[in-house]
């Protein structure tokens, strides 16, 4: 059984952090709100570790029988220019149009 | 550099397999296109859409994992690799994180002097290429074209064996080589087919450990490699004579400039959040396919060097020249096939055939060059029939129009004149109007004589056959 | 209002007895909706023309499919070419995807008249409709009450008549939950039956699309349509389809129901526990062999479920970033301030969380301790199941612990609201087939369901005994009041 005594509730500055990864910009308000009801998902989320998982192979695919799935190399239908930028809330020439990726100095 | 210092780097090699749809789709992977127009719902990412593994790309990997000597997973699976950029529309790439598709391979190099050193390869495995992004310059905007989004990439990654500039561009000649030989892509480093990004740093001699490594990116070229690296190892070394730390970082390459510019000074730390793909399915690789695998590899460069100079008695300099793209050698074999003076063959393909390939700018392919046409060709020059300087001519005007060189001789009437009575009055006219040369040569200066044959060529349009003028000459001047 | 849509043989025989052209039935069916919608909600957008212009195209093409003309509503999260689909989410705001799901594609075949835009929980992420940028669904039972969720507009739009049938999408009880809530069937089919091509992805190793309809014979008929293999979709199993609309009239003498003690331990309304007794008894007097089983793994499936789903999902909406579709906020800025500006005004508040949720157990230093050990809890789920279908063939309990609740009641408590789908996760988790069919009025006389789950692939065990007790029952010809 997997125990690292680790404390896992989670804090603020991991609610910023992980903010930051799924690019959410929190107010303080918002971290704090967050912060509570995580921890409180967190906490009972703990009772996994009552599991014995050890020798236990994860499930990524429920059903054994899913393997080996392929397509051929053969061309299939691609959308036009039109359609395929039909939903692009800016473009260009034929381009997605985005703000300038600027390079941090 | 001073020898301090040893160098220590590893590269890390992208080739896109020259499969004819995606990876994961069936949208075209021809290079070149009007942006946005070889893009489906999946590769752009659309919600709601699935990705489904192009097998045989799943294939050609397996023939690289085979050339490089790696062992291959026995149930492979793709992960996630989350991270927010425009040219990845679902802001994650499907690439393989924990069990690449093959691992613990090499790459054998072989230095100038003949030796060879093993450059062990960590990893290699299958994801999906980003599309591109175009700079408008002195504007706020970028443009993203997903053409390439999607295309099969499969990553090699070496260990940090590599111990000067040379050994890395040896390895990557080496790793094209092979690449190409499998003909599973065409390493076209100006189409981007092939881009490397490599790693270096340096520790004292005997130091264990490794130093701090710089990452350098926009490497263009296997010249580029090269020289980016020298120019680092340089920096670097300098650094640790004056006594400062080498930073962690990415670094690019400026050609123009021929220096390495820090990209960026601090880099947040990257945290891809990795986990299994949920919308593939794991891939056993059975045994019987990797047995199909190797049936379908072709002899492979080193194997070839060794029969080629067994088989065919050449020199080992002659042996890499053939050898060095598969095609040139497949080539070789067919001329050689039909016309059994491999030595002439090869002088021919060394010389003549590469000059119009270079010339042309274009592979043995491009010249569309029928081998059993240069075996006919080569064959009529060994024989006599035309003349050297003829089969020069009708190699260029086989290239040229792809027709039989046997028609093209009887059409310019280029058989070479080996009759002696044919000849006869332009020897004798050639002496009446050289008095000097047949002096000359009288006198003793055997130089002349050539001077007098090319003459008596000049005068049959090639046609003469030299050795018969030659001889001809040399008797009315006796 | 005449029930005119109670079944599809119903619908049938009206439009059959019908002068004028199929657009004109669509503008009546249209108007209708629009009518009963004004209290109940169920849809997010109602495009009569648009409809109307389809049942034309339907009537031209000439040829009459199993559901010609049948109005069946579509979640919001399935895409149908030109069609606006938005999953509920503001970040999602005019997109018309260019392709149609493949289950779109089978029920046009068919000749069935698709109504998009049914309201959903934002990205199907709640149990009770309420996250939806449109606001939420009503149940036609109590218009003050929830209908369950995430399919919720799915779901009272067959339980008040507007439509014959609806497709849900369940990952974690999205189509049962609210089916048991609303009074009407809803099915979950084996994970892979159905192509998710075209379905928008919520967690991807557990969404499966399945029907809601008033009857087990009608779901049967819908399932038969929407099931079977599709190779864009990888997961998607390449079996054959059985004819499930033949196991309707077969008996269920023989059978073995598993009844598994873990289910009905604590925390479920007096109301429901009652209703499922009498369920039990039913089953029992028609022959059916009833035996208690244990599924000792039961109670982490709610925790493992919420790591398994907002990781993935947090994956999945990573590509609603304002760059190639959707919402993009007119800010001023660079790219990373377009990134969290859209997604910021674009997601809702839910939708964070579970992102939050999500990225937070896959983030480094993470994913060991919490994804790679809910994988593994997994698995002992699955194999609780395994084992317990060798003693029976299928598996009875409450679709959910209560009837539906107030609109509001738990808004502000995530984890009471998560753990409301304690009995309908399993079933996600070892992707089986699972029916929720309605068994009476608990408490407020609001619709009370029953679930059977079955071994993969066995859908037919379900629906012979759902028909079964369907014909032995009254409780799905109970209608809400007013409607």
């Amino acid at each position: 059984m997997e125990n690292t005594g680790r404390k896992k509730v989670i804090t603020e500055d991991d609610v910023r952090y992980v903010a930051r990864l799924s690019r959410l910009r929190l107010d303080e308000k918002d971290v704090t709100m967050f912060r509570g009801q995580l921890s409180a998902i967190l906490e009972y989320i703990e009772q996994l570790n009552e599991v014995d998982t050890e020798g236990v192979p994860p499930t990524s695919h429920v059903l054994s029988s899913m393997k080996n799935v392929f397509r051929e190399d053969e061309p299939g239908v691609s959308l036009s220019p039109e359609e395929a930028l039909s939903n692009a809330p800016e473009k260009k020439d034929g381009f997605f149009k985005v703000p300038r990726i600027i390079k941090e100095a | 550099m001073s020898n301090k210092y040893e160098t220590v780097i590893g590269l890390e090699v992208h080739v896109q397999l020259a499969t004819k749809t995606k990876v994961f789709c069936g949208c075209s992977t021809a290079f070149g296109a009007r942006p946005n127009t070889q893009v489906c719902p999946v590769c752009l990412g659309l919600p709601g859409v699935l990705p489904v593994l192009n097998r045989k790309a799943f294939k050609y990997v397996i023939k690289v994992a085979l050339a490089l000597g790696c062992d291959i997973q026995k149930t492979v699976k793709f992960d996630r690799k989350n991270y927010y950029y425009p040219d990845l529309p679902k802001n994650y790439q499907i690439s393989q994180h924990d069990m690449p598709l093959a691992y613990d391979g090499k790459v054998t190099i072989v230095a100038e002097d003949g030796n060879t050193t093993d450059i062990r390869v960590t990893r290699a495995h299958l994801e999906e290429d980003a599309g591109k992004l175009l700079h408008d310059p002195g504007l706020p905007f970028s443009y993203v074209d997903l053409n390439r989004t999607g295309t099969p990439l499969l990553e090699i990654v070496s260990e940090p064996d590599i111990r000067t500039p040379e050994e890395a561009h040896r390895y990557l000649v080496t790793l094209k080589q092979i690449i190409k030989y499998l003909e599973v892509s065409d390493c076209n480093m100006e189409e981007g087919s092939l881009r490397c990004d490599a790693n270096i740093s340096l520790r004292e001699k005997g130091a264990p450990g490794f130093g701090s490594k710089v990452e350098i990116k926009n490497l263009n070229s296997f010249k580029a490699v090269r020289d980016a690296l020298a120019f680092e190892e340089e920096r670097q070394a300098g650094l640790l004579d004056d006594g400062e730390k080498i930073v962690q970082e990415t670094r690019l390459w400026d050609e123009k400039k021929n220096v390495t510019v820090s990209m960026r000074v601090k880099e947040e730390a990257q945290d891809y959040r990795y986990f299994p793909e949920p919308d593939l399915v794991p891939f056993e690789v059975r045994a019987d396919l990797v047995e199909e695998m190797r049936a379908s590899m072709p002899e492979m460069p080193r194997e070839r060097a060794l029969r080629f100079s067994r088989q065919y008695k050449l020199g080992e300099k002659d042996v890499e020249v053939l050898i060095s793209e598969k095609d040139i050698a497949d080539f070789f074999e067919q001329v050689a096939g039909c016309f059994d003076k491999p030595r002439v063959v090869c002088n021919w393909i060394k010389g003549e055939i590469m000059r119009h390939m270079n010339e042309r700018g274009t592979d043995i392919r491009g010249l569309n060059l029928k081998p059993g046409d240069l075996a006919k060709l080569i064959k009529m020059v060994d024989d006599e029939f035309i003349s050297g300087i003829s089969g020069k001519d009708v190699l260029e005007a086989c290239i040229e129009t792809g027709k039989d060189p046997a028609a093209i001789v009887r059409k310019k009437g280029l058989e070479q004149v080996s009759d002696e009575g044919a000849l006869e009055g332009i020897v004798e006219k050639v002496i009446a109007e050289n008095e000097r040369s047949v002096t000359d040569y009288k006198s003793g200066k055997t130089a002349a004589l050539s001077f007098l044959v090319g003459q008596v060529m000049k005068a049959t349009k090639g046609k003469a056959n030299p050795k018969l003028a030659g001889e001809m000459l040399r008797r009315k001047l006796g | 209002m005449e029930d005119i849509l109670s079944s599809i043989d119903g619908f049938k025989r009206w439009l059959k007895g019908r002068t004028g052209s199929l657009a004109d039935a669509a503008r009546f069916l249209t108007d209708r909706i629009s009518s009963i919608d004004a209290d109940v909600r169920a849809f997010a957008r109602i495009d009569a023309e648009r409809i109307a212009r389809r049942a034309s195209g339907l009537e031209k093409a000439g040829k009459k499919g199993r559901l010609y003309g049948v109005p069946v509503a579509i979640k919001d999260n399935i895409c149908a070419k030109g069609e606006l689909t938005t999953c509920a989410s503001r970040i999602l705001e005019g997109f018309r995807p260019p392709y149609s799901a493949a289950v779109v594609e089978k029920l046009s075949a068919e000749g069935a008249l698709l109504i998009g835009g049914a309201n959903m929980d934002e990205f199907a992420f709640g149990s009770s409709c309420e996250t939806s940028c449109y606001g939420p669904t009503r149940n036609p039972w109590d218009t003050s009450r929830i209908p369950g969720g995430s399919s919720g507009g799915s779901a009272a739009a067959v339980a008040s008549g507007e439509v014959t049938a609806a497709l849900g999408s369940d990952t974690g009880g999205s189509i049962r939950q609210p089916a048991a809530m609303c009074g009407v069937v809803g099915f979950k089919p084996t994970y892979g039956r159905v192509s998710r091509y075209g379905l928008i992805a919520f967690a991807s190793s557990l969404d499966q699309i399945g029907p809601i309809t008033r009857n087990v014979a009608d779901c049967a008929a819908i399932l038969e349509v929407i099931s079977g293999y599709d190779n864009r979709d990888s997961t998607s199993v390449n079996m054959e389809v059985p004819r499930y609309t033949e196991s309707l009239s077969e008996e269920t003498g023989g059978l073995t129901i598993g009844i598994p003690g873990e289910y009905f331990r604590a925390g479920i309304a007096e109301g429901v526990r009652s209703r499922i007794d009498e369920a039990i008894k039913v089953f029992r007097d028609l022959g059916a062999r009833t035996v208690d089983i244990s599924l000792p793994h039961t109670k982490y499936a709610v925790s493992c479920y919420y790591i398994i789903a907002p990781a993935e999902a947090s994956s999945n909406l990573a590509r609603y970033d304002g760059v190639h579709y959707g919402y993009r906020s007119p800010g001023p800025g660079g790219l990373e301030e377009l990134y969290t500006a859209s997604r910021n005004a674009g997601l809702g508040e839910e939708a964070k969380r579970r992102i939050l949720l999500g990225t937070y157990s896959l983030s480094s230093g993470y994913y060991e301790a919490y994804y790679l050990k809910a994988q593994k809890v997994r698995t002992r789920i699955a194999d609780d199941f395994r084992e317990a279908f060798k003693a029976c063939d299928c598996i009875l309990t409450p679709t959910s612990p209560t009837t539906a609740f107030k609109i509001g009641e738990r808004v502000d408590d995530p984890l009471t609201m998560y753990l409301s789908d304690i009995f309908t996760i399993p079933a996600n988790l070892a992707g089986l087939p699972a029916i929720s069919v309605p068994c009476g009025p608990g408490e407020n006389g609001l619709p009370v369901g029953l679930q059977l789950m079955a071994a993969p692939f066995n859908e037919e065990t379900l629906i012979r005994a759902a028909s079964a007790f369907e014909r032995n029952t009254e409780h799905h010809k109970l209608r809400p009041e007013g409607l």
